[in-house]
């Protein structure tokens, strides 16, 4: 790789002593895959334990100036539809914010960790996710960006391998996170991933980094996964990439996220709006969105892939929609794909078409996640 | 006689029918391979047109007639199971056989030398 302004995380070495082939990504130097190959990888994970430097994304600290982490809660729910004041210390959700025509900025998880909030960002919106939080929140809260490694352990084997190295993961149900001792360091450990698999992510302090995501790799069941892999995986789990399925146009309601946006923050709720973008996305959630996010399942083997146009018919004139992530799903052993389409047209189980290759391709539409997701819920 | 195109296509020559087939170092650049588009026999191809589409996990791509011919086999077996052809690209992964319109034209083409200076 020949691009000295790409940042890199502390798992770089580690990286390329693997042997990873490594590409630019949000402004890292990051793994697309390992000798084993995209496939494998996928493949792996989901049979055993595969292990993802996603160190690149932003971890921030929201912490009331106050100390009190109620009032931090409060404060973030200016910024998000979702339900962040009853979210338990020890547990996590899925939010995003919006803007004032109610699409999203980025989608994070959010965390209580007690004594404050921990946010984790897309890397390519960090920066500038950051800047919205001290802009919005600043009078009441200081903002940190954490300088630490994240580790994603996801699959079957994935307590199992966590355990011989801390044993209380065992003992956490998903969406939990607790700060546990790995290797005499302080890391803060969620059950929770963006595979369909169970699995944890592991915020490490990043210069016992490495030395944790080998001990880890020693264990036969766990293989290094590159980005190419985690792309596949959470397309079969039917989750969003921001910047693809997700962005500043799409509205939670329209991509078929308003199981994240809890009834506290709906209308008749006790902390009713407050979002931005509140009216579009309540007046959405009362009538609906005139358009919604599809699972796609192209007949036969070739991948269908974003910005493929979709159409009702085989020889219809009028585009209807456009496929925003497509690719091949290995655990199906089938392509898969999401768009949007007018939402009185995304009934599951009819066809459409897309086009490939200047052909019409007939492609079924499908309910999210592809395949069964293996939560360690209650 | 094997020869290489800068496409990272290899043929090997037997009187005037070539098999086309792509090469090792373009697989590893591809990688897992999971679908495969081949012509159709009969199909009369002129030097560089789009013979094949080869999609990967990442991307398609396309194989092109290295030379002009006539498509008189296929291998389906790549069409059923992609993975054969990341497994042996440059034999049980070849792809489709031409009747070569001019065969002296192999001579046109790169060597194995040649080629691996190119990918050095």
């Amino acid at each position: 790789m020949d691009q000295p302004n790409l940042k890199t995380t502390p798992l770089h070495a580690l990286h390329q002593e693997l042997e990873a082939r490594m590409v630019p990504f949000a402004g890292y130097e990051m793994p697309a895959q390992y000798p084993l190959g995209v496939l494998k990888e996928h493949l792996h994970t989901r049979a055993a334990a595969g292990l993802f430097d996603v160190s690149h994304m932003g971890q921030i600290v929201l912490r009331a100036k106050s100390g009190d982490v109620q009032e931090a809660s409060q404060a973030l729910e200016r910024l998000v539809p979702v339900d962040v004041v009853d979210l338990a210390p020890g547990r996590l959700r899925y939010a995003f914010f919006t803007n004032a025509q109610g699409g999203i900025v980025d989608d994070l998880m959010v965390a209580n960790c007690g004594d404050y909030l921990l946010l984790v960002v897309n890397a390519a919106c960090k920066e500038t996710d950051e800047a919205h939080l001290r802009a919005q929140l600043g009078n009441e809260c200081d903002i940190e960006r954490l300088d630490r490694a994240l580790i994603a352990l996801q699959g079957p084997q994935a307590e199992t391998a966590l355990a011989l190295l801390a044993p209380q993961c065992v003992s956490m149900r998903f969406m939990d996170i607790r700060t546990l001792t790995v290797m005499g360091a302080e890391c803060i450990v969620a059950r929770s991933g963006y595979t369909g698999e169970d699995g944890f992510e592991i915020s490490t302090p990043a210069d016992i980094a490495c030395e944790i995501a080998e001990e880890l790799l020693a264990d036969a069941c766990v293989a290094p996964i590159g980005l190419g892999a985690r792309d596949s995986l959470r397309l079969e789990a039917g989750l969003c990439l921001y910047g693809s399925d997700i962005d500043e146009t799409t509205t939670p309601v329209e991509a078929g996220l308003s199981w994240a946006i809890q009834k506290a923050r709906r209308r008749g709720g006790a902390r009713e709006g407050g979002f931005p973008g509140t009216e579009t996305i309540l007046g959405q959630l009362e009538h609906g969105a005139a358009r919604h996010r599809a699972g796609l399942r192209p007949d036969g083997r070739a991948p269908v892939r974003a910005g493929a146009q979709l159409f009702a018919a085989e020889g219809a004139s009028g585009q209807i929609g456009t496929v925003t992530s497509g690719g091949f799903g290995p655990s199906l052993n089938a392509p898969i794909a999401m768009g949007y389409l007018p939402s009185a047209l995304a009934v599951l189980g009819t066809t459409i078409f897309a086009e490939l290759r200047g052909k019409r391709l007939p492609v079924a539409i499908m309910a999210f996640p592809f395949i069964v997701p293996k939560y360690k819920r209650g | 006689m094997l020869k290489y195109t800068e496409e990272h296509e290899w043929l090997k020559l037997d009187g005037d029918i070539a098999t086309v087939g792509i090469t090792r170092h373009a697989t590893e650049l591809l990688g897992d391979i999971v679908f495969v588009q081949l012509p159709e026999i009969g199909a009369k191809l002129a030097k560089g047109d789009g013979a094949a589409v080869v999609e990967s996990v990442k991307a398609a791509s396309d194989v092109f007639a290295p030379l002009a011919g006539e498509v008189v086999e296929l291998n389906r077996a790549i069409v059923e199971d992609p993975a054969i052809v990341n497994a042996d690209p440059q034999g049980a992964g070849w792809f489709f056989k031409l009747r070569l319109d001019d065969p002296k034209a192999m001579d046109g083409l790169m060597d194995e030398a040649a080629y691996k200076k190119l990918t050095g």
